[in-house]
């Protein structure tokens, strides 16, 4: 029974990885550009639902519905300013750039809120849910239903919207595309739109499940995510759940059943393994680089 | 090239010279015999300045009223504090000032155990009584033996939680969660350990943490099937608050208890109070116990200050009134004659009743808190002492 409860309550943190690492995945899918400044959209989106909780106290759906908008601008922002005049340099210096925009937000919110941790001021006052001797937290029903709900929208939106369609024309090849007369830019666009509010929901069922946010909060949550993406196989969206999930399970067991001082490092043994094996990550094809 | 090296070398030479000269001079000088002087150094500015401030408070107070009520010491007192801003090297720079220009007798400082230790090693080598109010680690008064403190060490209240935990709460099993790579966490889980065996209790389960963990669901998971009669987290509120949520969530019966790092915890869990609802931890002393001197202090201390003295406070009160006493006790500014005063230190204070080990640190009493809901909001209640 308690390695049901772990899984569990691997799931819940899996779910939240999963998230975050479809972000991860988005972006490089379309730019090959590792956006490491997508934990800190995470950290952003707390902020957010944080700052719209104490000072207006709307009730939590308005509070998520406001913290998407927000960070989908916040992320289109982030790339016409930092990426898109780099679109063309080397992607070592796009890469570099993500770094600057990952501090600088880091920076920019330890000099607004300061450096100690904040209570989040939400949670949900529902008695956990008993089965037996199974204990589920609501939030941990919700966390997994709503990023269960918004992978299946999100495929849906991929493979027959237009707009979808677009993405992973560009995705596939850039210039080609743009002949085809799609207007690459608003893609590249609307593709950072949707990984940062992606970022910013996960941002929000992350502090409600541990609620303390700090302007740090992103750092740990977001290296997960990207190594959950990459152990799914980067670029490719079930890959990022199936590795969030996944990460989540691996280190809900290795903290209930080694130690909670190994799950990090078996967490990046079990990732350096597939990679061994599998340098594509564990859906990943292999695709010759043409040249 | 050459030539402007030796030059300088020259000039370093005639200057240490100089200083040289100085500095014996200062020695010689005569020192003036109608004050006593009482240096302090804290951080008054700077990122640990709620300490030094808090601190510093006390230890004027402590001096003020001593003054006003008429002390029996003949001579006037002056008290100069310098700010060491929390950093080591301006803690060294404060108290060589206090002691070469203003040829302190008595020192008391500082606050947090850095700055503390730096300074701990300048005045053994000097031989100026000193009494840190706050400094915790360990190493502070093995320094010599004219370093005092106020407060007990960490691991002290480990000991004193797991003979409370087996005596008052008749708890048989414990379980201890601890945050790994702490000096902090882990002294106190260490004496917690023995201390609660000694008593006749059972350590049910070790479990262990590092300061980056969010998620304790998993460890928990395994602490509710060993359901113990308390568990003992011996960390910071922050962290605290966050595992304490989490041990609700999971549905832990177990009485949770804690040490002084809980402070703080109420601010953290406004919005679930019943996560440490019922809890223990801890403290230097209780702001609500009815003991005159401890409810004149808090009194007092309003007036002056327009707020409610903490822990911090409250140890630099009783630093002060030690340093005063002693000061009294041995009717000299002696060196030798003010520590072996210090040494026989046996009064009951603000933060309990205070005599030395060999070591120096204090055998004291323990306050105890409950964290208890009135009318939806958390308190901290006085609800017992633990004598040593």
């Amino acid at each position: 029974m308690t390695f049901l409860q772990q899984l569990i309550n691997g799931l819940h943190v899996g779910s939240i990885y999963a998230l975050i690492a479809l972000g991860y995945t988005m972006v490089y899918g379309i730019i090959k550009l590792i956006n490491f400044a997508h934990g800190d959209i995470m950290m952003l989106g707390a902020f957010t639902a944080f700052m719209t909780l104490t000072t207006f106290q709307l009730p939590i759906g308005v509070v998520l519905l406001i913290t998407i908008i927000f960070c989908a601008i916040a992320g289109m922002l982030i790339e016409r300013i930092a990426y898109k005049p780099l679109r063309n340099a080397p992607r070592i210096s796009a890469l570099i750039t993500a770094i600057g925009v990952s501090f600088a937000l880091e920076n920019l919110f330890l000099i607004l809120f300061g450096a100690s941790s904040k209570p989040f001021p939400y949670h949900i006052n529902l008695p956990p849910l008993s089965i037996g001797p199974l204990q589920i937290t609501w939030i941990t029903i919700i966390t997994l239903l709503l990023s269960v709900g918004i992978m299946l929208m999100l495929d849906f939106f991929i493979k027959k919207t237009k707009i979808g369609k677009a993405m992973r024309a560009v995705s596939e090849d850039e210039d080609a595309a743009q002949l085809m007369g799609i207007n690459t830019s608003t893609t590249i666009s609307i593709t950072f739109a949707i990984g940062s509010a992606l970022g910013g929901v996960g941002g929000v069922l992350y502090s409600i499940a541990y609620p303390q946010i700090q302007p740090y909060m992103g750092v740990m949550p977001g290296l997960k995510a990207f190594i959950a993406a990459v152990l799914g196989g980067i670029g490719i969206m079930p890959g990022a759940m199936l590795g969030g999930f996944l990460m989540g399970i691996i280190e809900s067991l290795t903290k209930g059943y080694i130690s909670t001082l190994w799950s990090d490092a078996i967490v990046f043994g079990i990732l350096i393994l597939v990679l061994l094996i599998k340098p594509t990550g564990i859906l990943g094809k292999n695709i010759r680089e043409k040249v | 090239m050459k030539n402007s090296k030796k030059f300088f070398s020259k000039i370093a030479v005639m200057m240490i010279g100089v200083l040289f000269i100085l500095s014996s001079s200062g020695c010689t000088a005569s020192k003036d015999t109608d004050t006593i002087k009482i240096g302090a150094s804290f951080a008054l500015t700077g990122n640990v300045s709620v300490y030094g401030i808090a601190a510093r408070n006390g230890v004027e107070l402590a001096i003020k009223e001593y003054e006003e009520t008429g002390g029996k010491l003949d001579k006037k007192i002056e008290f100069i504090v310098e700010d060491n801003k929390g950093s080591e090297v301006d803690a060294a720079n404060a108290f060589n000032k206090l002691v070469d220009r203003e040829k302190i007798d008595v020192f008391i400082g500082s606050d947090i155990s850095g700055t503390t230790l730096t300074i701990a090693e300048l005045a053994a080598e000097k031989k100026i009584p000193m009494i840190t109010p706050t400094a915790t680690a360990l190493p502070v008064t093995e320094k010599g033996d004219n370093v005092f403190r106020a407060c007990y060490i960490d691991s002290f209240q480990g000991g004193m939680m797991g003979k409370f935990a087996a005596t008052e709460l008749q708890a048989k099993t414990a379980t201890i969660l601890y945050n790994f790579g702490s000096d902090y966490s882990e002294g106190i889980a260490s004496t917690f350990e023995e201390v609660f065996q000694e008593n006749g209790g059972t350590i049910v389960g070790k479990e262990s943490y590092t300061n980056d963990d969010k998620d304790f669901k998993s460890i928990l998971t395994n602490v509710k099937a060993q359901n113990p009669d308390v568990l003992f987290i011996p960390d910071y509120y922050e962290m605290v608050a966050l595992i304490a949520r989490q041990v609700h969530e999971v549905g832990i019966q177990s009485i949770l208890l804690g040490v002084d790092g809980w402070d703080g915890v109420i601010d953290q869990t406004n919005d679930f109070p019943e996560a440490v609802e019922g809890a223990y931890f801890a403290n230097h002393y209780a702001t609500d116990d009815p003991k005159p001197e401890i409810q004149n202090f808090v009194n007092n201390y309003k007036e002056v200050y327009g707020e409610v003295p903490n822990a911090l406070a409250a140890l630099g009160y009783d630093a002060g009134k030690i340093i005063l006493e002693a000061l009294e006790k041995a009717g000299t500014t002696e060196p030798e004659a003010v520590i072996n005063a210090l040494k026989t230190t046996n009064v009951d204070y603000v933060t309990g009743h205070i005599e030395f080990d060999e070591k120096r640190n204090p055998i004291k009493s323990i306050s105890v808190i409950k964290l208890e809901q009135v009318n939806g909001k958390l308190q901290q209640k006085a609800y017992t002492t633990i004598e040593p």
